[in-house]
């Protein structure tokens, strides 16, 4: 009986912290398989600069039950774009302090070279498509929502994504961007 | 048949603080689209800096501006999405 995508995949996004390893070892030794010969673990963790500024510390929001719903939707869609045999992701909200881990990704796959893709796509396609967002506080006392336009540059011109092409992962693995609602 | 639908409105990150408020509701035409809800809300007096291609989910799932509102419909609008 082979297990259905959803027994592979654990997805959450939660208040508590994701710092350490031992949670999801946990985690892929339960969903994963001993077929898989490689185990790829990923952790974005809140850094001291952004865009040249000092940072003091992070506070995500999360469109709640969309962003659970649509970051299992990104694990379920990376097990079926690539060889892999288990995926599990989580994502912080709340307030984070400088070296926090705000996003972890593990992925197991038979072989080395899909859970490298799977990885990346999946951080990748978290960056486009899952609605979070990141308020940054910085030493000078100022705060700035990130993506969100320079106070000073006048007419909002929003509403775009990173330009992805510039750093996503090679081989047209790049992620499906949101449809835009034109007016 | 009703004439007129409403629909809760949600307004997350940069969008929030500039429109002072976290949720809200719209009355709108039955049929209208997620584009006249936006054109409704960045009418006169509104939230004209709403940009004008704007990312919005309906009942939680991305949407395109030809998407044809209902009754009760939660509608959120999504600022540059920033998470990782």
């Amino acid at each position: 009986m082979s297990p259905t995508s959803r027994d592979r995949v654990r997805s959450w996004i939660t208040r508590e912290s994701l710092d350490g390893f031992a949670q999801f070892e946990n985690i892929v030794r339960e969903i994963g398989s001993v077929a898989d010969g490689a185990l790829l673990f990923f952790q974005g963790r809140v850094r001291r600069t952004n865009r040249g500024r000092a940072v003091s510390r992070l506070s995500y929001e999360a469109y709640g039950e969309m962003a659970e719903r649509e970051l299992s939707d990104i694990c379920r869609e990376a097990l079926e774009r690539f060889d892999v045999g288990s995926v599990a992701a989580a994502h912080r909200v709340g307030d984070l302090a400088l070296g926090e881990v705000s996003v972890a990704i593990a992925v197991t796959s038979e072989h080395r070279d899909a859970g490298y893709r799977a990885s990346r796509w999946i951080i990748e396609t978290i960056k486009v498509r899952l609605p979070v967002w990141k308020h940054e506080h910085y030493e000078d006392g100022d705060s700035h929502w990130v993506g969100a336009p320079i106070p000073d540059a006048g007419t909002l011109t929003g509403g775009t994504s990173p330009p992805l092409a510039a750093s996503g992962p090679e081989g047209g693995e790049l992620p499906a961007q949101p449809p835009l609602s034109v007016p | 048949m009703m004439d007129r639908i409403s629909v809760r409105t949600l307004f997350f990150g940069v969008y929030g603080e500039l429109a002072a408020r976290r949720e809200g509701s719209a009355e709108l035409a039955a049929d209208s689209t997620v584009a006249d809800l936006v054109e409704a809300l960045r009418g006169p007096g509104g939230f004209e800096w709403l940009p004008e291609r704007v990312v919005v989910a309906v009942n939680q799932s991305y949407a395109e501006a030809g998407t044809i509102l209902s009754d009760g419909d939660e509608v959120a609008l999504i600022p540059p999405v920033a998470g990782g």
